[in-house]
């Protein structure tokens, strides 16, 4: 069985310029987000997290709430930006379906969008308990993507 | 995972020779089947596991062993605290004290399924379960501290179950050494409304029955009857514990460095047992215990309710509560010498055999009960404890059957309706928030529970001593 390369991709290819997938972990699920810049690659990650729990067309767009966090370098931002919404979405009890993220100096702000869970729309499948430092990874790609990847646990 | 790289010792049991830095070798127990089936990964990550300091004995794996975060699920891993040793956040995992309680009823299979019906939506409505499920219990700051500190202990003060409860969970219900001060406040509020749910994923509430006895005099004593029903609760420590478990990782894989310690994967994140970090990740860890503890009490004293609502006379006796993802300090022989240890079991059972003085009558004749889940649709275990266990793997044994293949295959694969309508045929009755959830859990993503825990009884972890098939299973 291969690990990370084994992509299972939900909404389009590599090639595009922007865009995200899961990749297959055995017992959990990787995500993965690209685009041109850093902060593309975090909102994308952030898509592919909210659809390991439902499907994203499902999640409307009624509240905006603001999130911050930082990190020692890219990839530890990564983990806390995931960890951060991870905690947003257990306390408001809300899942989230845009992610506007701004990024410099390793300081990470964000505008994020959704509503409460509501679980008969939502059909909720897992709780997501934290992201992991997993195959965590963050760089550029042979596409000139920047990519932002890792495991979360569910 | 290619079984020619090991050393077969017997039957059942597998060695990966020190190499590169391992300080102690790699020691599998499985049938080649299940080594073969394994993924690569476990090998690299039973190596990585071998290679920190202070590690005792061998890098263990159970029968179950998968890839997991650093440590492969289904991994034990000893630590001296005089020779280096750590504590691995990693090695623990989120959900800590994630674990099986079950408890046995005086109803027979006829009693429950005249009422199968009435008794699943009861559970359903009385069990919150799902994302987003809310518990009606709502802590204050001192009630939390006191929960932390207290587990189940405090569950039953405050009038969830029995004080007889106590003496059939590990520790007596309550892990000693808790500091609920290293609990953060992030941890505190995504646990506030949490007590008493199931949580999602592979948790379940099962009704199951009692459908084959393989050891007629421990069965007896353990009070295991045939054709008799019991209850199955697999549930862990919540928000709380995900908080801790992440908040841990990150930081013990920044000061890894700081401590001297070159970690082969950054997910082995951990800290020197004699460290102000680890000691703060020991009493952070034993609290998030007591909520996990705490959790399966009240959720207990849920099903207990419920089901005197369609049975006033039914009465639910635990037999015994495993946790799975834990670091425990324990006492055991290396050398000819009784030493304090920490083990690690990462998605892996204690399994004390029979005299262990933790262990209460009878148990302490049958050794201690190993609750094995299998997946939904097809069959649990319950083993106990054996003689050998303790010099095998410091009484460790396997935990559950461990996914097949990725949650998106299995959605791909079945669809939650169609699967619920399959197992109602068969006459299992499953009630979840989410069918997509149901679809992920389906049996068939699962492996062969079967195989895994004859393999855990061949090598001599423990026994196996009945089989039981669900009634219903309440998924979260």
């Amino acid at each position: 069985m291969s690990t990370v390369e084994y992509t299972e991709t939900e909404s389009g290819h590599r090639q595009l310029p922007i865009g995200w997938e899961h990749f297959h972990h055995e017992a959990d699920m990787g995500i993965r987000g690209w685009g041109p810049y850093l902060a593309s690659a975090f909102e994308q990650a952030a898509l592919a997290m909210t659809a390991v729990i439902c499907d994203l067309q499902d999640v409307r767009l009624a509240t905006t709430i603001r999130i911050e966090c930082d990190g020692q370098d890219d990839e530890f931002l990564l983990v806390n930006w995931i960890d951060a919404l991870v905690y947003e979405m257990a306390t408001r009890s809300m899942l989230f379906g845009r992610f506007r993220v701004s990024i410099s100096d390793g300081h990470l702000v964000a505008e994020v969008s959704g509503e409460p869970i509501d679980v008969a729309r939502h059909q909720p499948a897992v709780e997501i308990k934290g992201a992991t430092l997993t195959n965590l990874r963050v760089y550029q790609d042979a596409h000139g993507h920047q990519v932002a990847q890792c495991i979360v646990d569910v | 995972m290619d079984a020619s790289r090991l050393v077969r010792k017997n039957e059942w049991e597998w060695h990966i020779a020190p190499e590169r830095g391992m300080h102690v070798p790699g020691v599998l127990y499985a049938d080649q089947a299940l080594v073969e089936a394994m993924d690569d990964k476990v090998f690299e990550q039973i190596t990585n596991v071998a290679r920190l300091p202070g590690i005792v004995k061998a890098s263990f794996a159970m029968p179950d062993a998968h890839w997991g975060y650093g440590f492969p699920i289904g991994g034990v891993a000893t630590f001296d605290p005089d020779a280096g040793g750590v504590v691995s956040a990693g090695g623990v995992g989120f959900d800590i004290s994630c674990g099986v309680r079950t408890l046995l009823t005086n109803l027979t299979v006829g009693d429950v399924e005249a009422y199968k019906t009435d008794l699943a939506d009861v559970l359903f409505a009385s069990i919150p379960a799902g994302l987003g499920s809310r518990g009606d219990i709502h802590l204050s700051d001192d009630q939390m501290n006191e929960m932390l500190a207290g587990g189940a202990d405090w569950a039953v003060r405050c009038g969830w179950g029995e004080k007889v409860d106590l003496e059939r969970i590990e520790e007596h219900g309550m892990s000693a050494g808790a500091v609920p001060g290293f609990i953060s406040e992030h941890a505190r509020k995504r646990q506030r409304s949490e007590m008493g749910t199931l949580g999602s994923g592979n948790h379940y509430l099962e009704v199951q029955k009692v459908v084959e006895i393989f050891d007629p005099t421990r069965a007896a004593a353990m009070g295991l009857k045939l054709d008799h029903v019991v209850v199955s609760i697999h549930c862990g420590s919540r928000g709380l514990g995900h908080q801790i478990g992440s908040e841990f990782l990150k930081r013990m894989a920044l000061a890894a460095a700081d401590h001297g310690i070159n970690l082969p994967d950054r997910e082995l994140a951990c800290a020197p047992l004699d460290s102000s970090l680890g000691r703060e990740y020991l009493g952070a860890m034993r609290a998030a215990i007591n909520c996990a503890l705490a959790n399966r009490q009240i959720i207990t004293h849920l099903a207990r309710e419920a089901f005197g609502r369609v049975f006033p006379n039914a009465s639910l006796n635990l037999l015994y509560d495993v946790s799975h993802n834990t670091c425990k300090e324990e006492f055991h022989e290396i050398g000819g010498l009784r030493k304090r240890l920490f083990v690690h079991r990462k998605g892996a059972t204690r399994a004390f055999g029979p005299g262990h003085p933790e262990l209460p009558d009878p148990l302490c004749q049958t050794g201690q009960p190993v609750l094995i889940g299998g997946s939904m649709g097809t069959e649990s275990h319950i083993l106990a404890g054996t003689e050998k266990s303790e010099s095998l793997a410091f009484s460790s044994a396997c935990h559950g059957a461990g996914r097949a293949m990725s949650r998106r295959q299995a959605t791909r694969r079945w669809k939650g309706r169609k699967l619920v309508d399959e197992l109602a045929e068969r006459g299992i009755i499953i009630r979840s928030p989410s069918l997509r959830g149901v679809a992920e859990e389906a049996p068939g993503a699962y492996k062969n529970v079967g195989a895994v825990v004859d393999a855990a009884h061949g090598a001599g972890l423990a026994r196996k001593i009945a089989r039981l098939e669900p009634m219903i299973c309440i998924k979260g």
